[in-house]
């Protein structure tokens, strides 16, 4: 072998290995991260989304206590409120269930592979469901509470 | 390392140790002392904000007065009513499937007689249900109400054998669409829940609302602790009566005419 075609040869090897570099984290399939559905418009949630991606099942469990022994059914932290801003409309125009890979809790917990319980006894979608009640989820529930809210203060 | 083997230097730098100690330990006290200042003074604004929002009425003892003669035979609209409100399905197989509230005819064979009611939770002072559950998941609230908080039950099903009532069902299939009031589901034991959920909103249970608008007007709810509540009132006049109360359980559920 000549000493010009030894140093292609290098050469060529060198380059292929830097196409293999290259390319490999596009090969290697990194997962796409999940795309969360945003939440209904106009609702504010109860925290910002860095502490709820972190605290929301602490929240919970904390709250599901209080709600169940004290009768604490105020919506901050409660679940139902959560699956009322955060519902999917799915095909249908309804809200989708927690069967749905579109649901929200699914889109993270697939992600995470983390399996959510919550849904085997509670509702994962609003019960007034459409797109109605997706528009505007909290008019009942808010006036019910301030109705209750201002009967206990008398 | 342990001192014990000599090898160590613990004796000779005792001196230096326990001096730095004693200063840390000291500011550590100091520091102590305002974070517990800090704490009690958080709590205080803690529980001030939080009071309002208790729903829970702990003097109270919800309870029922049910007037078997104005019960009509045929009329199901307390259970009906259940039904719809916390999305339980009519029971196919009685062996089985969940029953909140049933009706229950009771017949004298000697006269023929027969007197109609609706059975539920009795929501009882002693509650046998809460006595054997493993788990603590049978309680009963402040306010008498007898529950199961599912998240801690295992589906035992201790509570349904001890159940006097025969109040209790266990949910044997997966279910969806549950009521988000209502939460039920697979592994558990549910029953009547004096319909909680509207009780901490002001309202009367479901199956006492639609016996007044649809029904005989049999059924009457209120705190059986307020000597000044209808419900006390004629529970005193009329003498009325819980079914077994030979078993000194106390239930919260009353009936008169029996």
């Amino acid at each position: 072998m000549t000493r010009a075609a030894w140093t292609f040869l290098k050469l060529a090897a060198a380059a292929a290995i830097a196409a293999f570099v290259a390319l490999a984290p596009a090969s290697a399939g990194d997962a796409p991260l999940p795309e969360v559905p945003k939440a209904a418009a106009g609702t504010q949630c109860v925290r910002e989304p860095e502490f709820m991606r972190r605290n929301h099942m602490t929240m919970f469990k904390h709250k599901r206590d209080m709600t169940v022994h004290d009768g604490d059914r105020t919506p901050e932290f409660s679940l139902k409120e959560c699956v009322t801003c955060h519902a999917v409309p799915g095909a249908d125009g309804q809200a989708v269930k927690v069967s749905d890979p579109k649901h929200f809790c699914r889109s993270c917990h697939d992600y995470a592979a983390v399996k959510v319980d919550c849904f085997e006894c509670h509702a994962s979608r609003p019960e007034k469901t459409g797109a109605a009640f997706l528009d505007n989820p909290h008019d009942a529930d808010v006036a019910a509470l301030s109705a209750y809210l201002k009967g206990a203060a008398q | 390392m342990s001192c014990g083997t000599g090898s160590c230097s613990c004796k000779t730098s005792e001196p230096g140790i326990d001096a730095g100690r004693r200063a840390f330990l000291k500011s550590g006290g100091a520091f102590t002392t305002v974070a517990l200042t800090s704490t009690v003074t958080l709590m205080a604004f803690g529980e001030a904000e939080a009071a309002p929002q208790a729903a829970l009425n702990a003097k109270a003892r919800w309870g029922m007065l049910i007037d078997v003669a104005k019960c009509g035979d045929g009329c199901d609209a307390c259970v009906t009513a259940c039904r719809t409100e916390n999305g339980w399905a009519e029971p196919k197989n009685l062996a089985t499937d969940a029953q909140w509230i049933r009706k229950v005819t009771l017949t004298d064979p000697k006269s023929g007689a027969s007197k109609s009611l609706p059975v539920m939770c009795q929501h009882c002072a002693s509650a046998p249900c809460t006595d054997v559950c493993p788990t603590g998941a049978s309680f009963k609230r402040a306010d008498g109400i007898v529950l199961v908080d599912k998240h801690l039950c295992i589906g035992c099903r201790y509570c349904m054998m001890a159940c006097p009532y025969k109040a209790r069902s266990f949910i044997h299939e997966a279910l969806e669409d549950q009521k988000p009031h209502a939460p039920r589901g697979m592994g558990t034991v549910e029953s009547c829940t004096m319909c909680v959920h509207r009780v901490d909103a002001g309202q009367i249970p479901a199956c006492v609302e639609s016996c007044a608008a649809t029904g005989g007007g049999a059924m009457m709810f209120g705190d059986l602790n307020d000597p000044n509540s209808d419900i006390a009132k004629r529970v005193a006049e009329l003498s009325a009566t819980q079914i077994r109360a030979d078993l000194g359980v106390d239930p919260g559920v009353h009936y008169v005419n029996l």
